[in-house]
């Protein structure tokens, strides 16, 4: 996308659509909120918990989408050096992580009233914990390595290894799942998802979806305007050095 | 409040750090944007124009237009004041 | 004798001589296995039960201890710059060093783990099944270790920036591992199953950890 590659181009099309896809993101989350707390049916195991499912399922959703997206941005550090890929990569780390904690809180409380517990073991929410110390260790090696380009490019290194190694964590947590807890773990909503919660539950996901993106975007925006203030604060320190001697 | 049955402190405490987690990070977003801006405005007040506000640097990376600036040569050659565009 | 062997001889014989960093992995592996029945009371039972997670817990902490051995003592002597630009290449540098952490960590702790097994009171029929899954599993814990030290060359805090990293991805590996011991108590009816995924992750790791290994060290040289 040579286009989309221009920092400057970049950063007046972001400037374009962030009021349009702000606007739209926030109705589509009042709508979904409208349709979650005041439309939907409660389930008939879970009762109004199932409310829950429509912040929990997005939010884990979410997880993984971000994560995926630091592992395409990474690619796109490592092989094709696309000079927009690390602010890409590095942006969406406080999100993705943000989203993985309301995941993990989210299924927390779920559980609570359903198996009595606080936490659970299970498959599912253990995967969206290893995720979320993914998510830690990207933003500590960011934070620890000072000069920009190398920690660019070791974050992306670290990323793709973990997106690696996510399927196979989730394999070997599943396994281990099956040996300890034999009793079935619980199906959203049954077998199938009544079209009465499967239709907010669609609007919250693109709702929150969008917000990502958009919050992504001002990141990105944030980011690149970072870097030319730090090399434009370089330029005045040297002409100050410079006038002064 | 529609009814949300017996476990309305679950669903509403869900709802509430959900809340609070998405404004936290919309504002620390949203801030820092801002605060950039705040910058770089008021660096090109005082006359500190990027080398070349659209020509070669902006198709390098980053930390090419970096490396370029501070690689900038020496003091003979540059005069304060100057402006370039 | 070919570069790579000196370079394996080279590093084998540095630990030894450090005997220190060795001797320090060994003792904190005894260290941790012995305060956790001071934490967790002392009935046998409960021990027996939670002894092979223990010790397999226990082990990658001690191997992340000694992980920044592989990578940050030449870098600051200078010596992985000589390696860096000698006849061979990057990547097999450090798979060898991660080879040589493994014949001088990995190992040793292996073998060691039985003795500490008796104060969890590991059954004995388990043995030679935590022994076999550990020599099984540790190379994997070298050799991802090795990306960890690449990544955290030269930083502040660079051991637990490194432990934080590299835990996650030790997930399947403890779960595989722990799994094969129970086998021969509590857990699944075979140990096959998961000691042959163990050896999937070592053999795995072993191939492709070098190369992001080695890309990270590139970077982390410039």
């Amino acid at each position: 996308m040579p286009s989309l590659a221009n920092p400057t181009r970049f950063l007046s099309i972001v400037d374009r659509v962030v009021p349009w896809l702000a606007a739209l993101t926030m109705l589509l989350l009042a709508y979904g909120l409208y349709l979650a707390l005041f439309v939907a049916p409660p389930d008939y195991q879970q009762g109004e918990t199932v409310k829950i499912m429509f912040i929990h399922v997005p939010a884990a959703w979410l997880a993984m989408f971000g994560y995926t997206l630091i592992a395409v941005a990474s690619l796109g550090t490592l092989i094709w050096r696309h000079p927009l890929a690390d602010v890409a990569a590095k942006t969406a780390v406080p999100i993705g992580a943000t989203f993985t904690f309301i995941a993990l809180v989210t299924g927390s409380l779920w559980g609570k009233p359903m198996w009595g517990t606080y936490w659970v073991w299970d498959a599912r929410l253990t995967s969206v914990l290893v995720l979320f110390l993914l998510y830690l260790g990207l933003l500590a090696l960011w934070q620890s390595i000072e000069e920009p380009g190398r920690a660019g490019r070791a974050a992306a290194i670290l990323a793709l290894v973990g997106f690696i190694n996510v399927p196979i964590i989730h394999f070997s947590v599943t396994w281990w799942n099956t040996l300890h807890q034999p009793a079935s773990v619980f199906r959203t909503g049954g077998p199938t998802i009544d079209p009465s919660l499967l239709v907010p539950l669609l609007v919250m996901a693109l709702g929150f979806t969008l917000l990502f993106v958009l919050l992504h975007l001002i990141a990105m925006r944030a980011e690149i305007l970072r870097r030319r203030v730090h090399a434009l604060q370089q330029i005045a320190v040297e002409r100050a050095a410079t006038a002064q001697a | 409040m529609p009814d949300l049955g017996p476990h309305a402190s679950f669903i509403l405490a869900a709802y509430g750090v959900t809340l609070v987690a998405v404004t936290a990070l919309v504002l620390a977003i949203v801030a820092d944007d801002r605060h950039q801006r705040r910058l770089l405005a008021e660096l090109e007040l005082k006359g500190i124009r990027r080398r070349s506000a659209k020509s070669a640097t902006d198709g390098a990376k980053p930390q090419a237009a970096i490396a370029k600036t501070s690689a900038k040569p020496r003091p003979a050659r540059a005069k304060p004041g100057r402006r370039r565009s | 004798m070919t570069p790579a062997l000196a370079l394996l001889r080279r590093d084998i014989r540095l630990a030894w001589r450090e005997g220190g960093a060795i001797g320090t992995a060994l003792g904190f592996y005894l260290v941790v296995v012995a305060i956790t029945p001071l934490g967790v009371g002392p009935d046998l039972n409960l021990l027996s039960r939670i002894a092979p997670g223990v010790l397999w817990v226990a082990l990658l902490l001690a191997s992340l201890l000694s992980a920044d051995r592989i990578l940050h003592n030449d870098y600051e002597d200078g010596a992985l710059d000589v390696l860096a630009n000698g006849p061979l290449p990057l990547t097999l540098v450090v798979a060898l060093k991660s080879l040589a952490h493994w014949i001088t960590t990995g190992v040793p702790l292996a073998l060691l783990a039985p003795i500490l097994g008796l104060l969890l009171n590991l059954p004995i029929e388990a043995f030679p099944l935590l022994v076999l899954a550990m020599l099984a599993g540790t190379p994997a814990v070298s050799f991802l270790a090795a990306i960890g030290a690449s990544l955290t060359l030269g930083l502040r805090r660079s051991g637990v920036l490194l432990a934080l990293l590299v835990l996650p991805l030790y997930v399947p590996v403890l779960i595989f591992g722990v799994a094969t011991v129970s086998a021969a108590t509590t857990g699944p009816a075979s140990p096959w199953p998961p000691l042959l995924m163990l050896c999937a992750l070592s053999l795995a790791s072993i191939v492709l950890a070098p190369i992001a290994a080695a890309a990270a060290l590139r970077n982390a040289m410039r």
